[in-house]
């Protein structure tokens, strides 16, 4: 097959293609971008939520879970444990937010361990409020189940 | 060696190789934390063995990728290196820029580091792959200016050919895209969107151009088939790597909060995904068949269609296992994306820098015709140890991603994560089997380069 391509055929294709798909994704990334307050409710980003994100990013907590689907594989997925363990109810969620934090490292031998991130109550308010707004984030019906 | 300034390659392939090592070390480390919790907590947390293992394999990616445009752009272009102690000088600001990170990593709570590199100023850090300080950030963009100075400046003055054009317009690609890892928006959703901007099209685009001009490069030196005919297959390649990689960046638009359409254009261009490493596979087999010379180095050779084949299987296949939207519905944030991830930065990264290094570090080492036949045996056996521990480890990960599925998502009696990953304890032991055969592949290839010469 590659006989009846010439060099320069398979630059033009190059050029052309590659310029082609470059367009179309700028559009395409405008218009997400565009999208992303909606589907996110960015009313509902407090600035108690942003703080949330920067405690999330402080203690690299994507280096063990997951939250949307991204991260590590090691911990469960965080987008909806305020359906899992909060039963998506606010108060319940924070307060099982605040023993949970305050109970790390779990005495379980050989359980996989969650250090102690010594948060203050008012952060791991924070972090809640972070976790509690993503989970209503329109993520195309994603997760499949509420075990994440 | 035609030109002294190649020379300075050198340091980067051996540095490359070290970082390797510690890299699969880590790995390893990480493979027994999974199984046995306990191991090494609170010493060394998980997500600080990862960071170091995924940071390790970009750095030793980036040296090795140095150094093999150290190594070919002044063959290519037919002059000397615009400044030899630029890039000497560039060698030891990125490597002591890189173990300070490290040793950071391992030494300051991941928290206290953020407040001693100055987040706060410009907070970036605490994001997957790109959990590097500030600092350090700051310094791979000016190491990567003086570097494509310094290749542009030979490129400029030289000769001109397909492989220095791609291999430009992919390093530049890779400076600008790594750009996006200072942007971080409030909106979470945003700042994984712009994210994938470096992550994505740094992987399945920029540094397949890289990839591709480099095995170009190889393929010409070891079979002496025309120019001409490299050229076009090259141009074919990255045509192919263009038109499916770009838009495929909507494959991880699925469902982290980006619109519908990307289910559509996301599943459509990167099921093309697989075709640029498939024409990478003919290339390598029919340049084999049509060669003009049979040179002496022949594990140059293997590796560079080893790293066809494979970077084929962990790319390609393993890619497209999981890229159509309605299955990535139930394998998005699983070990099958492990799996991907661990088959295809081996096969088509890794890989293509141990083609480089086998192909010119005899060449540095004042052995045109290659090492003797008892050290390419040597090669050839840690070859077949590290892509059979590989290939067997991605099949674990693959197997544990399959149950983990099944527990979690499918059907009506599910179960947690935690319990389902210990179901799966026994494929993780059967991984870090794998992992170590790597490992000692690696040491087997690192005592290839001390067998010694017969005179």
């Amino acid at each position: 097959m590659t006989e009846r391509i010439t060099k320069s055929m398979a630059k033009n294709i190059y050029y052309g293609g590659g310029m082609f798909a470059l367009l179309i994704f700028i559009a395409l990334s405008f218009d997400t971008v565009h999208q992303i307050p909606k589907r996110s409710n960015q009313d509902n980003m407090t600035e108690s939520v942003v703080a949330g994100k920067k405690i999330w990013e402080k203690n690299d907590c994507v280096g063990c879970h997951t939250i949307v689907g991204e991260g590590a594989y090691y911990a469960p997925e965080l987008m909806n444990v305020f359906n899992r363990r909060g039963a998506s109810d606010e108060e319940t969620f924070k307060g099982y937010m605040q023993g949970w934090m305050a109970a790390q490292p779990l005495d379980i031998p050989n359980r996989r361990k969650m250090p102690q991130f010594h948060l203050t109550p008012k952060e791991v308010n924070n972090l809640a409020d972070f976790l509690i707004w993503t989970s209503k984030i329109d993520a195309n019906e994603w997760p499949p189940t509420i075990e994440g | 060696m035609k030109y002294s300034s190649q020379a300075v390659a050198k340091p980067y392939f051996i540095f490359a190789l070290i970082l390797l090592a510690g890299e699969l070390l880590f790995g390893l480390l990480m493979g027994i934390q999974y199984i046995y919790g306990d191991f090494l907590f609170p010493l060394i947390p998980f997500n600080v063995l990862r960071m170091v293992h995924t940071n390790l394999l970009i750095v030793l990616l980036l040296f090795g990728f140095m150094g093999a445009t150290y190594y070919l752009v002044p063959e290519e272009t037919e002059s000397e290196l615009w400044s030899p102690k630029l890039a000497i000088i560039t060698f030891w600001v990125f490597a002591a820029a890189g173990v300070a990170t490290i040793l950071g990593y391992l030494f300051v709570p991941y928290a206290a580091l953020t407040e001693l590199t100055f987040n706060n100023l410009l907070p970036t850090m605490g994001r997957e792959f790109l959990e590097q300080p500030l600092p350090t950030k700051v310094g791979i963009v000016v190491v990567v200016l003086s570097y494509l100075l310094n290749v542009s400046m030979t490129i400029l003055k030289g000769r001109r050919t397909v492989i220095t054009t791609v291999l430009l317009t992919g390093l530049l690609g890779l400076a600008l895209f790594f750009l996006f890892a200072f942007y971080v928006p409030d909106n979470l959703i945003a700042d994984k969107f712009f994210w994938w901007f470096t992550v994505h099209l740094w992987v399945e685009a920029t540094w397949e151009l890289i990839l591709g001009a480099i095995l170009a490069f190889v393929l010409i030196k070891v079979t002496g088939v025309d120019r001409e005919h490299i050229d076009k297959w090259l141009y074919l390649i990255i045509a192919m790597t263009m038109v499916s990689g770009i838009l495929g960046t909507g494959h991880h638009f699925f469902y982290m909060g980006a619109p519908e359409y990307w289910l559509w254009i996301g599943s459509l261009s990167s099921a093309v995904e697989p075709l640029p490493f498939f024409l990478m596979i003919l290339f390598a087999y029919t340049m084999t068949r049509d060669r003009k010379i049979q040179h002496d180095n022949e594990m140059a050779l293997t590796w560079a269609k080893g790293t066809a084949v494979i970077a084929f299987l962990g790319a390609g296949v393993w890619g497209f296992m999981h890229t159509l939207a309605p299955v990535n519905m139930y394998t998005h944030g699983t070990q099958l994306t492990a799996a991907h991830g661990h088959l295809s930065f081996y096969g088509a990264y890794v890989m293509i820098v141990f083609t480089i290094i086998s192909y010119a570090m005899p060449i540095l080492r004042g052995r045109p015709h290659g090492n003797c036949k008892a050290a390419q045996k040597r090669e050839l056996t840690a070859f077949w140890m590290m892509n059979i521990g590989m290939v067997g480890l991605t099949l674990a990960l693959t197997a544990a991603g399959i149950v983990q599925i099944l527990d979690q998502r499918v059907g009506t009696d599910l179960i947690g994560f935690m319990d389902s990953q210990a179901s799966i304890n026994g494929i993780y032991m059967v991984r870090a089997g794998f992992g170590a055969l790597v490992f000692l592949g690696l040491m087997t290839y690192f005592t290839s380069f001390f067998v010694k010469e017969r005179a």
